[in-house]
């Protein structure tokens, strides 16, 4: 796994270094890549996240005193090989359409006997509160590591989701008539000096996607992609969705499917 | 031509896109257009406070914009231009260039308005213009992001003109007035800043002694 990271964080120094064109830049590149090593020093800190997801899918837990080993994921119960790579996925026992972060819920749930309320309470973690979910996906995404995304929303019900979410992706308001294209729609583009990429595009989706989860250094903690979605509406000063809400999952599944065929390689670490 | 209608209905999209593109592009959502506009609105969080979920409504410029994917067919283009132009309103003293000191403050200030129970801005939170979220501008702020074209020198290479001034002005009232679907936004349309702030970065983008046009 520090392999894995070292990658990453060559990889965002050649980034770095390419936008850093003006001499004065390269003091705020370095102070970035400063905080990354930090994080470094103790180990990919997202590692522990997956070390203490797999203990949660391990544990036996809740009212009815269960492990997670029999959660479908959409590979069948128990299998995790590829599951993440090939979410969000339509569930025959839910008739939903289904991410990593709802089908994690819906067997803590069914299995394990918690009530919904309780398992999304702690959905992201704030200093001093871990969160299990963030744990238990950072555990799940790893195992699709080495495997390309595969969202080929083939059911009608998955491809009717894509369609949503390429509604949602264009669709403009707010205060700053805000649409996730505005700040996503377009190459080579960045909003101050972070990078954006053009996530209607294969290459743009996929380099994208393949990194999540994602340790956030300057959050000190994993986002899962619900975290991420629900912030980009913040940014776009729009009202908070619900966790787990449809429209998360929609615009998901139209990632998901721009980017399949990319390789996975997550935890991701990021600014 | 009945393009108000087609703006408003997801179903009569279809058919307004190939009598009126240039180059007929499906609009986003297809045929499940209506359903997804159903499922977003009932995705927010019930203690959102009602004028919260105003922020989701949309004019018929963003509709529009949607519709085409910022890309409208210049048919569709100047009828929002002329629309969007109709809806600016100018300062009382009608004097519009103001004080490029309050202009720079007000062009860097990128919060305010966030909203939400993760991380809201506090309520009085000075909201700016956060040009430089988009738009490079003086010389020594570099982190500026690249959204829309660099305005550094503007008044320099633009030149000071009555003109020119209320181009600027009217460009940040209601930057759909020139450019329909245009990634800028509309900040005085939506009260997002005040004329007389509008005033200041207009002075801060022509004055001659601002860093804008300096070195
Ligand atoms: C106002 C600009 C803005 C808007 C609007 C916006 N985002 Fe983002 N988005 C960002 C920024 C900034 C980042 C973080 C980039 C970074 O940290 O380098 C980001 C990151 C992301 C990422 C992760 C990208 C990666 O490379 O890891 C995804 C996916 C994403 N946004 C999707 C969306 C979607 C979907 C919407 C619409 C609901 C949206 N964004 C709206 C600014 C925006
Ligand atoms: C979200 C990105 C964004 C933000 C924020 C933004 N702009 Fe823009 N701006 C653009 C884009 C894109 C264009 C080019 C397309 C157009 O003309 O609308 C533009 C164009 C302009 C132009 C016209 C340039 C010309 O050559 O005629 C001016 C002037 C301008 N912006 C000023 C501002 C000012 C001042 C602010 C802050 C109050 C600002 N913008 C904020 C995206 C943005």
């Amino acid at each position: 796994m520090i392999r894995r990271l070292m990658k990453t964080l060559v990889g965002a120094a050649i980034l770095a270094a390419f936008a850093g064109s003006v001499a004065a830049q390269d003091s705020k590149v370095a102070d970035e890549l400063a905080k990354y090593r930090e994080a470094l020093a103790d180990g990919n800190p997202a590692d522990l996240f997956e070390v203490k997801g797999e203990g949660l899918w391990l544990e036996k837990r809740g009212p009815k005193n269960a492990s997670l080993e029999q959660c479908d994921l959409g590979q069948g119960p128990g299998k995790l090989e590829g599951a993440y790579a090939a979410l969000p996925k339509y569930f025959k026992d839910t008739n939903k359409v289904m991410d990593v972060e709802s089908r994690l819920v819906h067997c803590m749930v069914t299995l394990q006997g918690f009530t919904q309320a309780e398992v999304t309470k702690q959905w992201y973690s704030k200093p001093g509160k871990d969160s299990d979910i963030e744990a238990l996906v950072t555990f799940v995404g790893a195992k699709s590591n080495g495997m390309k995304i595969n969202v080929p929303a083939t059911h009608p019900e998955e491809a009717k989701m894509a369609k949503m979410g390429e509604y949602i992706f264009y669709r403009r308001s707010g205060p700053q008539d805000f649409s996730c294209s505005i700040c996503h729609g377009q190459d080579g583009k960045r909003i101050r000096l972070q990078d954006l990429g053009n996530l209607t595009t294969k290459a743009g989706a996929g380099e994208a996607m393949r990194t999540w989860p994602s340790y956030r250094v300057s959050q000190g903690t994993v986002w899962t992609m619900q975290r991420r979605l629900i912030d980009c509406m913040r940014q776009a000063r729009w009202p908070e969705p619900n966790y787990l809400a449809d429209s998360i999952i929609a615009l998901e599944t139209y990632l998901q499917k721009t980017a399949t065929g990319t390789v996975m390689e997550t935890p991701g670490i990021k600014r | 031509m009945n393009f108000k209608f087609a703006l408003f209905f997801g179903l009569t999209v279809g058919m307004a896109a190939s009598a009126f593109a240039d180059k007929a592009v499906e609009a986003p959502g297809g045929k499940y257009a209506k359903d997804a506009e159903q499922m977003f609105r009932t995705s927010f969080k019930a203690e959102n406070p009602k004028y919260w979920m105003t922020r989701l409504e949309q004019d018929e410029t963003m509709k529009a914009c949607q519709q085409y994917r910022d890309n409208p067919p210049r048919k569709v283009g100047e009828k929002l231009e002329k629309l969007n132009a109709a809806t600016i309103r100018y300062p009382v003293e009608g004097k519009l260039i103001g004080d490029w000191k309050e202009g720079e403050k007000l062009a860097a200030v990128g919060t305010g308005g966030h909203i939400g129970f993760i991380q809201p801005d506090p309520a009085g939170k000075l909201r700016g213009g956060n040009c430089y979220a988009c738009h490079e501008l003086a010389k020594k702020e570099i982190a500026y992001g690249t959204i829309g074209p660099s305005l550094r020198n503007f008044g320099k290479i633009r030149g000071n003109t009555e003109e020119n001034i209320k181009y600027v002005y009217d460009k940040i009232y209601n930057s759909n007035s020139f450019t329909a679907c245009t990634n800028m936004p509309r900040f005085g349309l939506h009260s997002w800043l005040t004329p007389e702030q509008i005033t200041h970065i207009v002075a801060f983008l022509i004055d001659p002694e601002s860093p804008v046009n300096k070195d």
